[in-house]
């Protein structure tokens, strides 16, 4: 009797700490850090510009933190911790040291559109002063303009480096690129065409898409066929007759997609492997294919549809947190990272552009020339409709992303009616741009208060 | 016929000493058993029973919380949801008995003294160093298209573009696929308990019967099997609990086309940054765990005149 006693407590005991295990494992409370809090704070400063954290939420995949680190931080007058961190837990750490009062952070890294919320809620330092003393770089306007993020004289971000997403094309697909077609100037429909034709010719699906787990997938929708068949950035026009043309014109185009899309997350690796010929992706999940084989690939501008040429910049920026416990040493890291020679660094190793005046050197890698060509002829196309990264939606922005990602799930692979779908995520949509507040973003003209789904 | 009184009166004054110091002693004895399960107690109850209780707070508030049934609207309303509660117990149904089999066929080959049996311990005890994601990874390379299986089928020329076995478009090939990749990962952790319970049972029942001329079927139905019956338990409570949280696997075969409960609650948790949500699938995991840990000791009840101890 008691052994069978005994054992039944070690059942429930072992079971009970799997179950615990089973919520533990996801119900971390919010603003739980990584481990990796730096061990530079540990031991202060150790000469020369002392040492600091540097938090960025780009950089995360660990091949790209080591290039960070090892290469472009190498010869940093001060001495910089980087840590990159996806989206949530970055929001979640700066909201904690802010609102705990103790900083550990001294520089942040993250994208323009990441900025407005800590500038809602008076974390950020103004930069004005800085950007004055670093004019000699010759920041492009534009982006100094879109770092006073609204406001008249003051200035939260150094502007950083720049990146966006192009299509990267095997040169085996040329052959059957559509009559009449120019590869530089593409269009959704050529693009259709010419993935008909691939397969018609090799019975395979060589157009590929980035909608695995981790990829972009949700910036295609968001800043490439919505403003290119609405002209809108997808909120306004979610759910309009355009939108849902453009959404049955993309089904059409997915028959001739590879199916394997839905695990792709870096376009490269099914590029190099050759499972498809055609990709749209960010340039830096292109960037090994162009370097590791330039003269097998080309690439050019994401296409165009009825309304222009919709593309998204990807502007990053450095920005200091209010109290940051090494600002002088974070101003002295901006300024390194601003000098030409790292952005050149940084576009030879992270395929993230310029934004000074600081030229690609020719003699650099030709896929990253291949890569900023693209880049440029993209930006200077004549019916480019620059559409910004999603802006000021903070925490909701995975809640806005998965927006997109269940409307192509429900539309493209379970095959449910256009505009039902549409009208059922459009609520949901205006539900999280109440919630956050977020105003109309380019191309859309600004709203006085939160965007509206028309 | 006068009789002593003194002896009376000792033996009336001894009970109200004698219980005192057994009672004491009981007490002490009674002690020490908790005194050394503190920690443990402790521990659990600090780091696991109460982040359960915050789970558990958090699966009931919205995101300023306030009390509310929000998450689990939300929950059950999500896209995913009916197919991730579908996916989660159909893997189990289709996983457990598969291992348990393979488990108890690994483990009797274990025990059997074949030469080279011990061999075999090493080989299988390889995928428990391997971590979830890991296993799930080298089973993307196995099945993928470009995959060794489809590397073969090529070279053999009966495939030329190889088939897409991880495409949403088969779900069917896309599930047995996760399937494989899990019975390969977890079975050892059953062979494990099995064969620590089979190691136990003396073997001079199964020589008895052989005595009274069992066939060796039914020796292992009617011996080996009844007496595995408490390690059978551990084994299938352990996996069921550990099949409800299935995740690395699934997500490194099949990414979002194969949606299962704990994967969900990691979406909501780090992509779609909603806690609550993810703390209502955490608790549905839970309750799912519970549930069929009580049919589990329910149904293998173990009556202690089967194990012999009458």
């Amino acid at each position: 009797m008691r052994h069978t006693g005994v054992r039944a407590v070690v059942h429930v005991f072992v079971a009970a700490s799997f179950l615990v295990a089973a919520c533990g494992q996801t119900t971390q409370p919010p603003g739980a850090q990584p481990q990796a809090t730096s061990a530079a704070e540990a031991q202060p400063a150790a000469g020369g510009g002392g040492s600091l954290v540097f938090f960025a939420n780009q950089f995360k995949p660990v091949e790209e933190q080591g290039k960070m680190q090892d290469i472009i931080l190498k010869d940093a007058p001060v001495k910089a911790d980087f840590i990159p961190e996806d989206p949530g837990p970055f929001n979640d750490r700066l909201n904690a040291e802010e609102k705990a009062g103790k900083l550990t952070v001294s520089l942040i890294g993250a994208l323009h559109g990441d900025m407005d919320p800590f500038v809602k809620s008076g974390y950020l330092e103004d930069l004005t002063a800085l950007v004055q003393k670093l004019g000699d770089r010759g920041f492009a306007p534009a982006f100094t303009d879109l770092a006073h993020l609204g406001t008249k004289d003051k200035t939260y971000y150094v502007p950083w480096m720049q990146a966006t997403y192009v299509l990267a094309i095997n040169k085996k697909a040329m052959q059957y690129l559509p009559q009449g077609a120019d590869v530089n100037a593409l269009t959704y429909a050529q693009l259709k065409d010419w993935g008909a034709a691939m397969q018609k010719a090799t019975g395979k699906r060589l157009l590929g898409f980035p909608a695995g787990p981790k990829g972009l997938l949700h910036r295609f929708f968001q800043g490439y066929l919505y403003p290119s068949y609405t002209g809108s950035a997808g909120v306004v026009a979610f759910k309009t007759p355009e939108a849902a043309a453009m959404w049955n014109d993309f089904k059409d185009t997915w028959q001739y997609v590879n199916p394997q899309s839905t695990n792709y997350e870096f376009m490269q690796e099914p590029l190099a492997s050759e499972e498809v010929w055609v990709a749209w992706d960010h340039v830096a999940r292109l960037i090994n294919v162009a370097r590791d084989r330039p003269n097998d690939f080309v690439l050019v501008p994401s296409p165009a549809g009825p309304k222009g040429r919709g593309f998204m910049p990807v502007l990053a920026g450095l920005a200091i947190p209010k109290g940051a416990p090494n600002r002088a040493g974070a101003e002295q890291l901006i300024d390194y990272l601003t000098q030409p020679k790292q952005q050149a660094n940084t576009a030879a190793n992270l395929a993230f552009f310029p934004v000074t005046s600081a030229p690609v050197p020719a003699e650099l890698n030709p896929g990253i020339k291949l890569e900023s060509d693209a880049v440029q002829k993209q930006a200077a196309a004549k019916d480019a409709l620059v559409s910004l990264l999603p802006i000021g939606l903070g925490a909701k922005g995975g809640d806005f992303n998965t927006v997109y990602l269940d409307t192509f799930q429900r539309i493209i692979i379970k095959n449910e009616e256009v505009q039902a779908v549409l009208d059922a995520q459009a609520k949901t949509l205006q539900g999280i741009m109440d919630e956050s507040k977020a105003g109309c973003w380019a191309p859309d003209p600004p709203s006085d208060g939160p965007c509206k789904v028309k | 016929m006068v009789m002593p009184t003194a002896p009376t009166e000792q033996v009336a004054a001894q009970p109200p000493a004698a219980p005192v110091a057994r009672r004491a002693r009981r007490r002490q004895r009674n002690t020490v058993p908790y005194l050394l399960l503190a920690p443990t107690v402790l521990f659990l109850a600090v780091f696991f029973a109460w982040p359960m209780v915050q789970a558990l707070i958090l699966a009931f508030q919205d995101s300023s919380g306030q009390w509310s049934l929000a998450p689990v609207e939300r929950m059950v309303n999500d896209l995913r949801f009916t197919e991730s509660v579908r996916n989660t117990l159909v893997f189990a149904a289709v996983v457990i008995p598969l291992q348990t089999v393979l488990a108890l066929a690994m483990a009797l080959l274990l025990m059997s003294n074949l030469r080279g049996a011990g061999a075999f311990l090493y080989l299988w005890a390889i995928p428990l160093g391997i971590s979830d994601l890991a296993s799930g990874v080298v089973w993307l390379s196995i099945f993928t298209d470009r995959g060794y299986i489809n590397s073969v089928l090529n070279a053999l020329g009966l495939s030329d573009s190889g088939y897409p076995f991880l495409s949403y478009e088969n779900p069917l090939s896309l599930f047995v696929c996760a399937a494989i990749a899990e019975v390969w990962r977890a079975t050892s952790i059953v062979m494990v308990v099995l064969l620590s319970g089979l190691q136990v049972i003396p073997k001079d029942y199964g020589e008895a019967a052989e005595v009274f001329g069992a066939t060796a079927w039914q020796r292992f139905t009617k011996v080996t099997l009844p007496l595995l019956r408490p390690s059978l338990q551990v084994a299938l409570i352990l996996r069921t609990i550990l099949a409800f949280q299935v995740f690395a696997v699934v997500i490194a075969l099949a990414g979002r086309q194969l949606p299962v409960l704990a994967e969900e609650a990691y979406q909501f948790y780090y992509t779609i940054r909603s806690p609550n949500t993810a703390a209502a699938y955490a608790l549905l995991i839970m309750v799912l765990s519970l549930g069929f840990t009580v049919v589990y000791l329910r149904l293998l009840r173990v009556r202690d005149a089967e194990l012999g101890r009458g």
